[in-house]
């Protein structure tokens, strides 16, 4: 037996049982080894089920199917020598700085002083010194997150989960807090054998980890890994660091390879359940603006756009996606044009852009399109919303489907294609008489 | 952990100071005056002191000792229940679904028409002896404690964030260590606030559980209720003002001595992660916090306590077969399977146990009482629910304007806060008699007159509620409302009312179970031999209390109960729902 091997994942898979219908697959057929003296970094958009394979990891959640050996034993609930830190740190507003560090050990019994002693070295590794009496409401955001840290250091794990550690934190505090931890890392004094991080930043994943395993969403599942194989300290401005980002962006926006039609799921025949991201109707419109303007002059470059507009792949690969949805523009291999049916809508003005964006919701969205026919259909111009939740649940999460409709109703609400009435949680036609 | 945040760790004398002395004085005076007040409970109860009363003023501290020890008494039961209650609730699915809508039933029973049969079960457990009746009061007061705080703990444990539970079960951290490193602080801040309700509203029944009549016999514990009875009798208004005098410090000493301070200790537990503007520490807080032995004493108790806290309990792994039937989490995979079932069986068995309940109760009371007097009962029930309404709506109409006004200037607000608590933490029963005196002195219709008596001690709930409302409104929306030059009717409708209709609801809500539970003790007042009734489904419990007639004390409680409840289900529900949806920020 290997034994570097700290943790193996084998076959895992994550389902919610349902009554109506089928199971609602979140993590299918995921494979992870982990050795010492790894950093990995599982990659993906949210709902892409990495933060449930973490939880998995941490013994918080039992997968469905499939096993996780820690050091060599199925994993059964939250096991020795597995440390946590939280996105939102998790801290005990009643408990100090040193408190917080200490709660591990005291749940393992650990005597009295030895925890103090242990506790003030883990927050004086961590830059916290002098803090230990304060409180988390007194810390900022990036000192909280060293709280975090210092808590699950100071239980020396053989393996740290961190779930979006800086995600939280604002740019500048994030960077200083990833630098460190890696100086930590780098010259051996951090109190861990391995790491392992969720992320949603691009950028993030390439500067600390040294492999990457990419997610796919619906059904979430490992859709590639790759090694990054520089030497820390990672240079953003290097080209090869680059590089790497581009391809990512690559396989984050490539046209899906249609997943394989999961067994469980019935197959929707009437194509209406296709999951939408609420996004905003003024961000589609200010980002076709931007697209259409120099310097892009209608085709930008993802990772480019992305920090020229401070947004995240969270924000931005959903705001591409709904564009290539309603086909105003395209996305395609890190890259994002402009098409037709945008240029038209960037040029239009106010009402103009809203015939355009109903003529677009109402040819590519099957679901409004039918939502409209349904009202026109009734005499009272009133549907319950209630109908097609279902119909979406059928399909699809019900957070999915909760989502899928907000973005149908706003995007509906701008096109003035239909109304929604919330008290009743109805959808219906406004008055129509001026056309 | 219990004990007031504490200065790292310092190192200086240990000598005590000035502020020991003082605290010193206070603890060992409160440790003396509870002794001896303990001694008296265990009397035998045809002892000659154990239930004589006098009115003679000197004894009037004694007999208000005896009320708060009662009292505190009764706090301490509920939050054990609270504590066992409300985990259990909260833990176990299928104990949840019988115990939460079995609390919102609890809520809602007149405690007052309960007292009878308390008295007769605990008389019954020990016979001839005072504890017995001590107990049926404490009891009484405990039922009008317990609820609200329970309830308030379960809401609690069902938000706990989900974050920080997970890290509670990242770190190993064992159920015990669980309870009171996160289930019990999170849940401080609204079990203290919900304490000082539970204890406003908890003088109104000692005072109303000390002096007890039921069929021939008369109780009286020694207490401010039983010398107010005694008072009423021999028509001494004197007396009665001492004791309304006596009530008020007892009720400011509580205020300043223990709520203060735990409320702003409390604070600390308020789960917010950014650091607020801080309140001055009550002085009985700033006291502690500058006395140097009691501070010792109290930090090496915190210690204790935390260590307690720490242990690594695992709580007493239950049988495999209770632990399914209530519906704790299992290991396995046919768990959903075997859960339908379960599930199936547990409604069975309560439903089963309802039925039996439901029938025997039916039988009982249809034993004495015909059908006609059914019709009877509801007919009184319902001139009752008319004074309710009426007294809510007159109250309403009274304290919104005048609320919504105070709340809007804070120098005023910070004065009239302090007082609207201490009227509301008054025991309102104590103030009937002058109003019994007006009535018969001017020969007015108890049936129209007795009815403010109902909302004398509740209304302030309404009051109290809309000033804070009124005060919370966001300055930004007061500032817009007043560049827009909103005024008269459309501010009232666009902007106060929408601002305080939540918080409206819910004093409301207070008020009338309030009223509905004080109609017991309003709706038949005594001045002497005098005897004044009005027709309603509190006298008619009243009176079959008096007569010791269980049956229809059962029946008249009985229909309060589905009154009150079906009154929650379908007005108040609907419209706390409707306010929380339309109206919060």
């Amino acid at each position: 037996m290997d034994h570097d091997i700290l943790l193996e994942v084998r076959g895992c898979r994550q389902a919610y049982h349902k009554d109506s219908a089928a199971d609602l697959v979140v993590l299918d057929d995921v494979n992870l080894t982990l050795r010492a003296g790894e950093i990995v970094g599982l990659l993906g958009r949210s709902g892409s089920g990495k933060s449930t394979l973490l939880r998995i990891v941490a013994g918080l959640l039992v997968p469905t199917q499939g096993e996780v050996r820690w050091r060599g034993a199925p994993i059964a609930g939250p096991a020795e020598g597995i440390a946590m830190v939280f996105q939102s740190f998790a801290l005990f507003p009643w408990l100090t700085v040193q408190e917080n560090v200490e709660l591990g050990l005291e749940a393992q019994g650990v005597p009295r002083a030895e925890r103090e002693r242990r506790a003030e070295e883990a927050i004086a590794l961590i830059g916290l010194g002098g803090f230990e009496g304060a409180y988390p409401k007194e810390l900022s955001g990036g000192m909280r997150q060293r709280v975090g840290l210092a808590r699950a250091l100071v239980v020396h794990p053989d393996l740290l989960l961190m779930d979006e550690p800086f995600s939280a934190l604002d740019v500048l505090t994030a960077e200083t807090l990833r630098t460190d931890l890696i100086d930590l890392w780098s010259e051996g004094r951090l109190p861990a054998r391995a790491l392992l991080m969720v992320t949603h930043g691009i950028e993030e994943a390439v500067l600390m980890c040294d492999r990457i395993l990419v997610f796919a969403s619906n059904p979430g599942r490992v859709e590639h890994e790759l090694r990054v194989t520089l030497p820390h300290p990672r240079n953003r401005h290097d080209p090869a660091f680059g590089h790497i980002v581009d391809d990512i962006y690559g396989m984050l926006t490539r046209r899906a390879p249609a997943p394989a039609p999961s067994r469980t799921i019935p197959a929707d025949e009437t194509g209406l359940a296709t999951p939408l991201h609420p996004v905003s109707t003024n961000l589609m419109a200010g980002l076709l603006e931007t697209l259409a303007a120099p310097p892009y002059r209608g085709r930008a470059d993802l990772p480019a756009l992305a920090s020229a507009l401070q947004l995240e792949v969270d924000d931005l690969l959903p705001l591409g996606e709904a564009l290539a949805l309603l086909r105003l523009a395209e996305l395609a291999e890190g890259d994002l044009h402009l098409l037709e049916a945008g240029r038209s809508f960037v040029d239009a003005d106010t009402e103009p852009r809203k015939l355009l964006f109903a003529e677009a919701l109402r040819s590519h969205v099957r679901l409004a399109a039918t939502i409209r026919r349904t009202l026109d259909e009734r005499w009272n111009h009133r549907v319950p919303a209630l109908r097609f939740r279902d119909e979406l649940e059928d399909h699809m999460s019900p957070d999915y489907a909760e989502a899928t409709l907000r973005a149908v109703i706003g995007w509906g609400r701008y096109a003035e294609l239909f109304g929604y009435d919330e008290e009743a949680d109805q959808f219906m036609l406004e008055d129509q008489e001026e056309g | 952990m219990f004990l007031p945040a504490s200065a790292p760790a310092r190192r200086t004398r240990r000598l005590p100071n000035q502020w020991d002395l003082a605290a010193l004085l206070f603890v060992l005076g409160a440790l003396a005056a509870f002794g001896h007040g303990a001694a008296g409970t265990l009397a035998p109860i045809d002892a000659p002191e154990a239930t004589r009363l006098t009115l003679a003023a000197a004894d009037l501290p004694y007999y208000a000792l005896r009320t708060v020890m009662r009292m505190l008494a009764a706090m301490a039961a509920s939050l054990l229940f609270t504590f066992a209650f409300a985990t259990l609730a909260a833990k176990s699915r299928r104990a949840g679904a019988v115990l939460v809508p079995l609390l919102d039933i609890l809520q809602s029973v007149p405690i007052l028409g309960f007292l009878s049969f308390t008295i007769a079960f605990f008389m019954g457990l020990f016979p001839g002896q005072v504890l017995g009746l001590e107990l049926a009061a404490i009891f009484a007061i405990f039922t009008s404690q317990a609820w609200n705080m329970a309830f308030a703990m379960y809401q609690s444990l069902t938000t706990l964030p989900q974050d920080l539970v997970e890290a509670t079960r990242a770190y190993r951290l064992t159920a015990w260590q669980r309870f009171w490193r996160l289930e019990v602080p999170f849940a401080m801040p609204g079990l203290v606030w919900n304490m000082v309700l539970s204890m406003s509203g908890g003088w109104f029944f000692v005072v109303a559980s000390e002096a007890i009549t039921l069929g021939d016999a008369t109780w009286r514990l020694p207490g401010i209720g039983s010398y107010v009875a005694l008072a009423l009798e021999q028509r001494d208004l004197g007396a009665i003002g001492l004791a309304v005098l006596a009530m008020g410090l007892v009720i400011l000493a509580y205020d300043q001595l223990l709520f203060r301070p735990l409320v702003a200790w409390s604070g600390k537990f308020r789960f917010e992660t950014t650091a607020g503007a801080n309140a001055p520490d009550p002085w009985v807080l700033a006291l502690l916090r500058r006395t140097r032995v009691l501070r010792r004493a109290a930090e090496a108790l915190g210690t204790g306590l935390a260590a307690i806290g720490s242990l690594r309990l695992r709580l007493p792994a239950l049988p495999l077969g209770l632990r399914f039937r209530l519906g704790l989490p299992r290991q396995g995979r046919s768990r959903i399977a075997m859960g339908r079932a379960g599930d199936l069986a547990f409604g069975l068995a309560v439903a089963a146990l309802a039925g039996l309940a439901f029938w025997r109760l039916a039988d009982y009371v249809a034993a004495a009482v015909s059908w006609g007097e059914l019709g009877e009962v509801l007919l009184l029930a319902l001139f009752t629910l008319l004074r309710v309404a009426a007294m809510i709506g007159l109250a309403s109409i009274v304290w919104l304007p005048v609320g919504a006004w105070l709340g809007r200037r804070p120098a005023l607000t910070r004065l009239a806060q302090p007082v609207i608590q201490f009227l509301a933490a008054f025991p309102a029963n104590l103030l009937f008699p002058p109003f019994v005196v007006g009535i018969v002195h001017f020969g007015l219709s108890p049936e129209i007159w007795l009815s403010p008596l109902m909302v004398l001690g509740t209304q302030w709930y309404i009051l109290f509620n809309v000033i804070a409302a009124s005060a919370a409104l966001p300055g930004d929306l007061a500032e817009a409302a007043s560049t827009l030059r909103l005024s008269g009717w459309l501010w009232w409708r666009r902007v106060m009312w929408p601002a305080i209709l939540p918080a409206y609801v819910t004093g409301a809500i207070t008020a009338s179970g309030g009223a509905w539970n004080a109609a017991i003790v309003a709706e038949v007042a005594a001045w002497g031999d005098t005897k004044l009734v009005a027709s309603g489904l509190g006298a008619y419990i009243a009176q079959a209390t008096e007569a010791g007639d269980f049956p229809r004390i059962a029946l008249g409680v009985a229909v309060m109960v589905v009154f009150v409840v079906v009154i929650n289900r379908l007005l108040w529900r609907p419209l706390a729902a409707f306010a929380a949806r339309r109206a919060t920020f």
